[in-house]
């Protein structure tokens, strides 16, 4: 008799492609959120078997902060092209000059907050009925309650203490004109179950997740690279490194870990001995206590 | 602490074939479940040394005297505020042998609806009791809500063991008192170990101070218990959830039927039915990305094709040829209610049963439980939040399903409200 029996990776991967299924199924017009960093970069690969032979039935949406690490952008458009997807680009940029943000000021000015009103103006702009993204429940204490099938007011903003009770795998996307969804495919994902599986794969990832020579600085325990986005103190020494990033984001809240990984199966072997998370090196979230909370109350991903 | 669960050397190979397990745990406030929590992601080196850094600072700052792990498990800060437990947590560890899920509940009676839905997906329920106290109402509670929703496995750890002075007799006691009322339940498999979350005995490591107990730990037994025959291998059920039609040169008539397989295998020449229009047809491909399957079997996701143009679009059901499920449109249902808004009687709502949607109404409420005593409540059969109440429910248009008993995912039905569009009830088809 054949054994009947899945791993762990092809489980998460049946779970994940059932979810994408069902927006597809559910909303009339939903968009991936696309970052280039390898948690989007898995969704995308997800979505890409769901829909096999057909393409991928959605826009792809980057909230382009305007201070990006070069690599990903690149990423992105190869990506882009080799598949034939549709991709689109809230600019974080032109929301500070037409005046709907105000940028921050001082040493710690980051975009990674003011992503939000464009995130929102974007899916009101092209009437998105869903946004989904690559974030999973391990990552941070607020997402660790979030659902598959995450509603959002018509302002776009998440109430977690009236969420909709989720059971089995039967998933309720139903909403009031002008309300969205927000969808996490990867949710029961760790980020050693994000690797392994992009190692089992064989999915091929932008070279900032590999070791590699940089510029770099360090501000409050955090070494981030050097860039022009970002003001130095003058008591902060640029240096030459050989690092690596765990995460992809805005480069001047992303910060790098020393790393001699060159190959997918260092990663893991890196991560496996790792003692911090991966967002140990996001400053976004260090700003305090309940940080992810109150920005994913207002819109945030 | 010893930490012999994580080798230096990381076993890649292995690891991608680790099985899953997902488990749930309820409890209240002190009787150990976030220490015990805190012990197994502990011990399993699965909580990290900024998650620590945050923590000890966050207890600090509350003026706490130890590291609160409670705080690691309670992420939304109203609850970290109240000091409680309000939501399902998803928590997540592995070791070397298995990748873990913890469905975190709070365990009081008013978040029964979230015990319910942390339940619903769990292979495992880990039941916490206080040595001291033994069985107390609680313990029924969760019991019911695990047997309610057909928790394959349960766990009873008799906690606190060191404030009974490692005794054998109470643990002796707490054990045959449960058995006695877990007759009367519909549990398959249950286990006892006397543990010590605090000191950690009995959770990750053996403990020398409870040599009388010669079973597992309780890490092992997570770790060994066998799940592979909780899912429903025998009655093959598809429900198609998207039919993918690609428009493309290369795949001009190419129809396929998406979906996840809710139980049993299929194979490619098997005879098959579609339900609701009871065509018939062979199944002619299991296609993926990775290449066509001769067989796919439950909880694969995929795309077959089959032999014959007959209609099928999502919400319909591709079953096998001679075992078809019931197909009615007047059944009943155990409901948990989860709104605070009441079940209105002879009311309308929008079910979901695997990927169809339909109306339908409540034909009759039969009795209410108790679930702290399991009596039957036949005279006050008002229905609100938190309530687990036995309905018939009448439908439009004819569902196809097994009994919850049967199958959990062919078994199992939302009520969501018309005009709030909130998921008001859960419900498991008898």
């Amino acid at each position: 008799m054949t054994d009947y029996h899945l791993n762990h990776l092809k489980e998460l991967e049946a779970e994940s492609i059932y979810v994408l299924r069902e927006v597809a199924a559910q909303f009339e017009n939903p968009c991936l959120l696309f970052s280039g960093g390898k948690d989007s970069i898995v969704v995308l690969h997800l979505a890409l078997k769901a829909f096999y032979p057909a393409s991928v039935p959605f826009t792809l949406l980057h909230v382009d902060t305007g201070h990006n690490f070069q690599e990903a952008l690149d990423y992105r458009d190869e990506l882009v092209k080799k598949h034939g997807l549709r991709l689109l680009v809230a600019s974080v940029q032109e929301a500070i000059d037409n005046g709907s943000v105000r940028e921050e000021k001082g040493f710690n000015a980051s975009r990674n907050a003011l992503q939000t009103i464009p995130l929102l103006e974007a899916i009101e702009k092209n009437k998105f009925d869903c946004a989904m993204g690559g974030a999973r429940r391990d990552e941070e204490k607020a997402r660790a309650k979030e659902r598959f099938f995450s509603h959002r007011d018509e302002f776009g903003q998440w109430d977690p203490k009236n969420q909709r009770p989720e059971l089995w795998n039967i998933f309720n996307g139903r909403k009031h004109v002008g309300e969205h969804f927000r969808v996490f495919p990867i949710s029961n994902w760790t980020e050693m179950d994000v690797w392994q599986y992009i190692y089992q794969e064989q999915i091929e990832m932008p070279s900032l997740y590999f070791s590699h020579k940089r510029k770099v600085f360090e501000r409050d325990g955090v070494w981030y690279a050097a860039s022009e986005f970002i003001q130095n103190k003058p008591t902060e020494i640029i240096e030459e490194r050989i690092v690596r990033f765990r995460t992809v984001g805005d480069i001047t809240c992303t910060g790098a870990v020393f790393s001699e990984a060159a190959t997918l199966e260092d990663i893991i072997q890196e991560v496996a001995a790792s003692r911090t998370t991966e967002r140990g090196t996001r400053a976004d979230d260090k700003r305090s206590e309940a940080a992810m909370e109150d920005r994913k109350k207002a819109g945030y991903f | 602490m010893t930490n012999d669960l994580m080798t230096d050397e990381f076993d890649s190979k292995a690891y991608l074939d680790m099985e899953l397990l997902r488990f749930s745990t309820a409890g209240s406030v002190d009787d150990g479940k976030s220490t015990l929590i805190g012990r197994l992601l502990y011990d399993s080196k699965s909580i990290f040394q900024d998650q620590m850094d945050a923590i000890e600072a966050a207890s600090a700052k509350r003026g706490e005297e130890y590291v609160n792990l409670a705080l690691l498990t309670d992420g939304l800060r109203a609850e970290r505020e109240q000091g409680i437990t309000i939501d399902v947590a998803y928590r997540y560890f592995s070791t070397p042998k298995r990748k873990f899920i913890i469905a975190d509940t709070p365990g009081h009676i008013q978040y029964t609806r979230n015990m319910v839905t942390g339940a619903s997906t769990a292979n495992l329920a880990i039941i916490l009791v206080d040595a001291r106290k033994g069985i107390i109402e609680q313990t029924y509670r969760h019991s019911y809500i695990a047997s309610l929703l057909q928790i394959p496995h349960i766990i009873v750890a008799i906690n606190k063991m060191d404030l009974v002075n490692w005794d054998e007799k109470t643990f002796n006691k707490i054990v045959q008192e449960y058995k006695a009322f877990a007759s009367k339940l519909d549990i398959k498999d249950v286990h006892f170990i006397p543990i010590s979350a605090l000191e950690g005995d009995n959770v990750v490591n053996r403990s020398e101070k409870l040599d009388w107990y010669k079973g597992p730990t309780l890490l092992y037994l997570l770790e060994t218990i066998h799940i592979g025959s909780d899912i429903n291998h025998i009655d093959a059920r598809f429900p198609v959830q998207y039919v993918i039609r690609p428009m493309k040169n290369d795949y001009h008539d190419f129809r396929g039927y998406a979906g996840r397989i809710a139980g049993g295998a299929f194979r490619v020449g098997d005879k098959v039915k579609a339900l609701p229009s009871g065509f018939s047809s062979k199944i002619k491909s299991i296609v993926t990305m990775d290449g066509d399957l001769q067989e796919a079997f439950a909880p694969q996701s995929v795309t077959i094709t089959l032999e014959d143009e007959i209609d099928i679009s999502r919400g319909d059901m591709i079953v096998r040829e001679n075992n078809v499920p019931q197909i009615e449109q007047e059944f009943d249902v155990m409901l948990c209610w989860m709104n605070e808004k009441k079940l209105v009687p002879r009311g309308k709502y929008i079910l979901r049963h695997t990927s169809r949607e339909c109306k339908c109404i409540i034909k009759e409420a039969k009795y209410k439980l108790n679930i702290n005593t399991l009596q039957r409540i036949t005279d006050d059969i008002e229905i609100g939040l938190n309530d687990i109440a036995r309905v018939s429910i009448r439908t439009t248009v004819p569902l196809f399903f097994d009994s919850y008993r049967k199958n959990r995912i062919t078994g199992s039905i939302i009520l969501v409200d018309e005009s709030t569009n909130e998921t008001v009830a859960a419900g498991m088809i008898v």
